[in-house]
C-alpha cells in the first residue's frame, strides 16, 4: 500500500480545480454572509446561471467566448435583483429558504426535458472551451516534486488551475478594498445591526442588493470554472449541496475574513479528497483492511461526507468563527 | 457547560448506533410483480420458426372481459423511417397478429419502423386502453421477434378528457397535500417555539420511512407494524435530539443563524449515514404492493391513497384539537407567541420545546412512513420533500399550526393541478414560485401574524 501516493493526490485536489471553483463561489458567499448577514443558500443558482449562459450560447448559439462571459455576469446580476426584491426587506431566514427554492427551481428548469434543444436535460452544455484552450500555453504536465514524489496536472488542468487562482487572487483583493472602504463598513454595520444603520439614515434594503449582486458576481465566476475546468456543466454540478460546501470552506476558513474562502478552500478539499483516497485504500484490493461487512467500497465513497457533515455541526458548535476568523468581530446571529 | 456539550457527541453516535443496531446486511429488493391472467386460446404462441427474419408479433385482447377475450379482424401496418408501408396484417380468432419484416435480420437491423394500428377495423364501441398505442415505433436492435400487445376497452376518451384529469390531479393532489400538512407541522412548530428554520426536517421524514423498512424488511414485521414502530422510534428520535443536541446549544445561547447551519451539517450527515447504510436505490414495504384500484366514476382511486388520507385527515383533527384545547397545547402557542411572556407566566418553555421536537419529529416520521406506503422510498425521500415542506410552510405562515396544515393542502393541490397546464417535470417549480410571490405579496404568510418581519 502505497501511503505517499495519498498524500500526493490529496495536494493534487486541495490546490485543483475543485479547490478554485469552491473557493471562488466561498468569496461571494463572504460578501453575503460573512460580511453583510444574508443567508443566501442559493449560490448554486447564481453559479448555474452563469456556466449555463457561457456553455448555452458558444456551444448553440455560436456567440463569441468573451461577450458570453458578460451575459453570464448580467444574468447573475438579473437573478440577484429577482431573488432580493421579495426577500431583502425579510427577516434573515426567509432569504434562506427563498434562495435554497429558487436555486431548485433553476436547476430544474434548465435541466428539463422541456428544454432539451437549448440545454441538453440532465447532459448538461459540453463544447464551449475552445476559445479558453486555445490560450493554453503549457503543453506538457506541470507541478511540482519532493523527493521521488510529483504533484502534477495535466497541460489544460494546470492553466484553469493558474488562471484560477490568480481570478481568485484578484477577487480577494476587490474584497479587502471593498471591505476598508466606507461602503464596506456599512455592510458590516448591517450584519451586527440593522436599525442601528436603518437609523444613521443608511438605505439598508439597497445596501443589501448591492451585497447581493457583488457577491452572485464571483458566484457567476466560480459558475464559468466549473464550466470550464470538467468541460461541461450539467444540473448535478449545480445541486444544494454545492452551496452547502461552499458554507463550509467560508466557515472552516473563517467568515468576514478575506482569505478565509481560499484556506477554507485547501483544506475542504484536502480533507475530502484525503479522506477519500484513505477509504477507498482501507476497502479496495482483494483482502481489504476493513472487512466488507463493516465497509464495502461504495460505503466507503460515503465516509467523506458523513465526516463533512459532522465537521460542519461540530465547527458551528465549537469554533463557529472558523480558523482564522475573529470571534468578536463576528456575532454569528444575524437576527 | 463541557458535560453538555459531551452529551451532543454523544447523541451523534448513539444515533450512529441506532441505526447500527437495525442495519441491513443488504437491502432486500421487492419488486411488484403483476399477475397477468392467462386464457387457454387467447393470444395461442404459433409454432417456432427457424428462418433468418424478424416478426413483429402480438396480440389483441379486450380487457372488460375476464379472462381478456381476443379481438379479431383487427388491421395493423409497419411503416418505415421513409414512410413507405413495408408490412400489414389482421389479428386472427386468438387476438394474434404476425407481420413479417420484409428482407433477412442482416437488413432490418438497426432500423426504425412505425406500427400503427387502424382503431377504424376494432368491434363497435370498441376503444385502446391506452389512446398513444396507436402508433408504436420499435427499434430493431437485437436479432429476436418484437411483441407488442394492446389492450381494447371502453372509450377513455369520450367525456371531457380535460375535466377527466382536472378531476384525477385534484383528487391526487389532494392525498399529496394532506401528506405534506402532517409532514409540515413538525417544522413550524419548532419555528415557532424556537424561531429555527430546521433544515434537516427531511431526514427525520426519511427517518420514519427508512425505520419502517428496517422494522419490515428486516426483521419481517407487518407493515403496519413497522410503521406505528416507526413513528415511536421517531418520537424518541426527535426527543433525543432536542435533550442531547439542540437543548444544550440553546443553553449555551448559540445563535439562530449558527443553529441553521448546523441543522445544515446535520442534514448531510444523516442523509449520508442513511445511504450507507441502505443503499442508493429505491425500495418497497413488503405488503400491499400491488393494489387493485377502485373504479368510481371516471376516477380511480387504490384503497391504500384512500387509508393514507384517512390517517392524515384524522391525525390533523386530533393534532388541531389538542394544541387548541389541552393545557400543553395552549402553552405551546403561549411559547409561540413570546418565548419570554410564556416563561416568566410560569409556563415550563424547555418542556414545551422537548415535547415540540418530539412530537414534530413522530409527525414527520408519520409521514415519511405513508409517504413511503404510497410511492416507495430511498435514502433521500425526505430531503426531495423538504422544499415543498418549506413552501407549505411559508405559504400558511411560518410558526402557525393551522398555516402548516392548509399550506401543506394547497402545495399538494397546486403541484398536481399544474400539471394540466405545465409539464410534470416542472411541477415543483410551480410549488416554488408561488413560495416566492407570497413572500411578496403577503410575507407572512396566509395565516401568520402580520408583524414588521425585517
Amino acid at each position: 500500500m502505497n501511503w505517499i501516493s495519498v498524500l500526493t493526490q490529496t495536494l493534487e485536489q486541495a490546490l485543483g480545480p475543485s479547490a478554485v471553483i469552491y473557493c471562488l463561489a466561498a468569496i461571494g458567499l463572504n460578501v453575503h454572509f460573512g460580511y453583510t448577514g444574508l443567508l443566501n443558500f442559493g449560490q448554486a443558482a447564481f453559479m448555474m446561471v452563469a456556466a449555463y449562459s457561457l456553455g448555452s450560447l458558444v456551444s448553440k448559439a455560436g456567440w463569441n467566448f468573451w461577450l458570453t462571459i458578460l451575459v453570464g455576469l448580467a444574468a447573475a446580476v438579473v437573478l440577484a435583483l429577482l431573488l432580493g426584491v421579495p426577500t431583502l426587506r425579510l427577516r434573515a431566514d426567509y432569504l434562506a429558504i427563498v434562495t435554497i427554492a429558487a436555486a431548485e427551481a433553476v436547476r430544474l428548469v434548465l435541466g428539463s426535458v422541456t428544454l432539451k434543444k437549448y440545454f441538453n436535460g440532465q447532459d448538461g452544455v459540453f463544447g464551449f472551451t475552445d476559445s479558453f484552450a486555445a490560450l493554453n500555453p503549457f503543453n506538457s504536465s506541470m507541478g511540482f516534486s519532493f523527493g521521488d514524489n510529483t504533484v502534477s496536472w495535466r497541460p489544460y488542468q494546470f492553466f484553469v488551475i493558474v488562471t484560477g487562482w490568480t481570478v481568485v487572487a484578484i477577487c480577494c483583493l476587490i474584497v479587502f478594498l471593498l471591505m476598508r472602504s466606507p461602503w464596506g463598513r456599512v455592510l458590516k454595520g448591517i450584519r451586527e445591526d440593522e436599525d442601528a444603520v436603518r437609523s444613521l439614515g443608511k438605505n439598508v434594503y439597497s445596501y443589501k442588493m448591492q451585497s447581493l449582486v457583488i457577491g452572485g458576481l464571483f458566484g457567476a465566476l466560480a459558475g464559468f470554472y466549473s464550466g470550464l475546468a470538467y468541460s461541461n456543466a450539467s444540473p448535478s454540478d449545480f445541486v444544494a449541496e454545492t452551496t452547502f460546501y461552499a458554507y463550509t470552506i467560508l466557515l472552516l476558513g473563517g467568515a468576514a475574513r478575506v482569505l478565509g474562502p481560499v484556506v477554507g478552500a485547501i483544506i475542504f478539499w484536502g480533507f475530502l479528497s484525503g479522506l477519500d483516497l484513505v477509504f477507498d485504500k482501507l476497502t479496495g484490493g482483494g483482502d481489504p483492511i476493513l472487512p466488507a461487512w463493516i465497509m464495502t467500497s461504495s460505503q466507503a465513497s460515503l465516509m467523506r461526507l458523513i465526516a463533512l457533515g459532522l465537521v460542519l455541526m461540530l465547527l458551528m458548535i465549537y469554533r463557529p468563527q472558523g480558523i482564522f476568523g475573529n470571534r468578536r468581530e463576528l456575532a454569528l446571529d444575524a437576527r | 457547560m463541557r458535560k453538555r456539550l459531551t452529551a451532543i457527541g454523544l447523541l451523534l453516535f448513539a444515533c450512529l448506533a441506532l441505526v447500527l443496531i437495525a442495519a441491513p446486511a443488504a437491502g432486500a429488493d421487492v419488486a411488484a410483480t403483476a399477475s397477468s391472467p392467462s386464457a387457454a386460446e387467447t393470444c395461442k404462441k404459433p409454432p417456432q420458426r427457424d428462418d433468418d427474419t424478424i416478426h413483429i408479433v402480438g396480440c389483441l385482447t379486450d380487457t372488460r372481459d375476464d379472462p381478456p377475450s381476443p379481438v379479431e379482424g383487427v388491421k395493423l401496418t409497419v411503416v418505415d423511417e421513409a414512410g413507405k408501408k413495408v408490412a400489414e396484417g389482421t389479428s386472427d380468432a386468438t387476438g394474434r397478429f404476425d407481420l413479417k419484416l420484409p428482407g433477412t435480420a442482416f437488413d432490418v437491423l438497426g432500423n426504425t419502423y412505425t406500427v400503427e394500428i387502424d382503431p377504424d377495423t376494432f368491434p363497435e364501441g370498441s376503444y385502446l386502453t391506452n389512446p398513444g398505442d396507436i402508433k408504436n415505433q420499435v427499434h430493431i436492435q437485437i436479432d429476436t421477434d418484437i411483441a407488442i400487445n394492446y389492450d381494447i376497452g371502453p372509450d377513455v376518451t369520450t367525456d371531457d378528457p380535460l375535466w377527466d384529469q382536472a378531476l384525477d390531479n385534484l383528487i391526487s393532489g389532494l392525498f399529496a397535500g394532506l401528506l405534506l400538512a402532517v409532514a409540515a407541522i413538525g417544522l413550524s412548530l419548532v419555528f415557532g417555539t424556537t424561531g429555527l428554520t430546521n433544515f434537516a426536517h427531511g431526514e427525520l421524514i426519511s427517518f420514519g420511512a427508512l425505520a419502517a423498512f428496517l422494522f419490515n424488511a428486516e426483521l419481517g414485521l407487518h407493515t403496519i407494524l413497522a410503521g406505528i414502530l416507526a413513528v415511536l422510534v421517531s418520537a424518541a428520535f426527535g426527543f433525543g435530539q432536542d435533550v442531547g443536541l439542540w437543548k444544550p446549544l440553546r443553553k449555551r445561547g448559540t445563535g439562530i443563524v449558527a443553529m441553521m447551519i448546523i441543522t445544515i451539517g446535520l442534514s448531510i450527515f444523516l442523509r449520508n449515514v442513511y445511504q450507507y447504510f441502505i443503499g442508493a436505490d429505491a425500495h418497497q414495504y413488503t405488503d400491499y404492493t400491488t393494489v387493485v384500484p377502485w373504479e368510481i366514476g371516471s376516477v380511480s382511486i387504490t384503497p391504500k391513497d384512500l387509508l393514507v388520507a384517512l390517517v392524515c385527515v384524522i391525525v390533523l383533527v386530533v393534532v388541531s384539537l389538542a394544541v387548541q384545547l389541552t393545557r400543553l397545547g395552549k402553552a405551546t402557542r403561549a411559547v409561540s407567541d413570546n418565548p419570554a411572556l410564556a416563561a416568566s407566566s410560569g409556563i415550563n418553555v424547555d418542556l414545551v420545546i422537548t415535547v415540540v421536537w418530539t412530537v414534530g419529529t413522530a409527525l414527520a416520521g408519520l409521514a415519511g412512513f405513508l409517504f413511503g406506503l404510497t410511492q416507495g422510498l430511498d435514502y433521500q425521500v425526505g430531503f426531495k420533500l423538504l422544499l415543498l415542506v418549506f413552501a407549505a410552510v411559508t405559504l400558511g405562515g411560518l410558526g402557525s399550526i393551522w398555516g402548516a396544515m392548509i399550506g401543506g393542502v394547497l402545495i399538494g393541490l397546486l403541484i398536481e393541478v399544474s400539471t394540466l397546464w405545465i409539464p410534470s417535470e416542472l411541477k415543483y417549480v410551480g410549488a416554488l414560485v408561488v413560495l416566492i410571490l407570497v413572500l411578496l405579496v403577503r410575507p407572512q404568510g396566509l395565516l401568520g401574524r402580520p408583524e414588521r418581519v425585517g
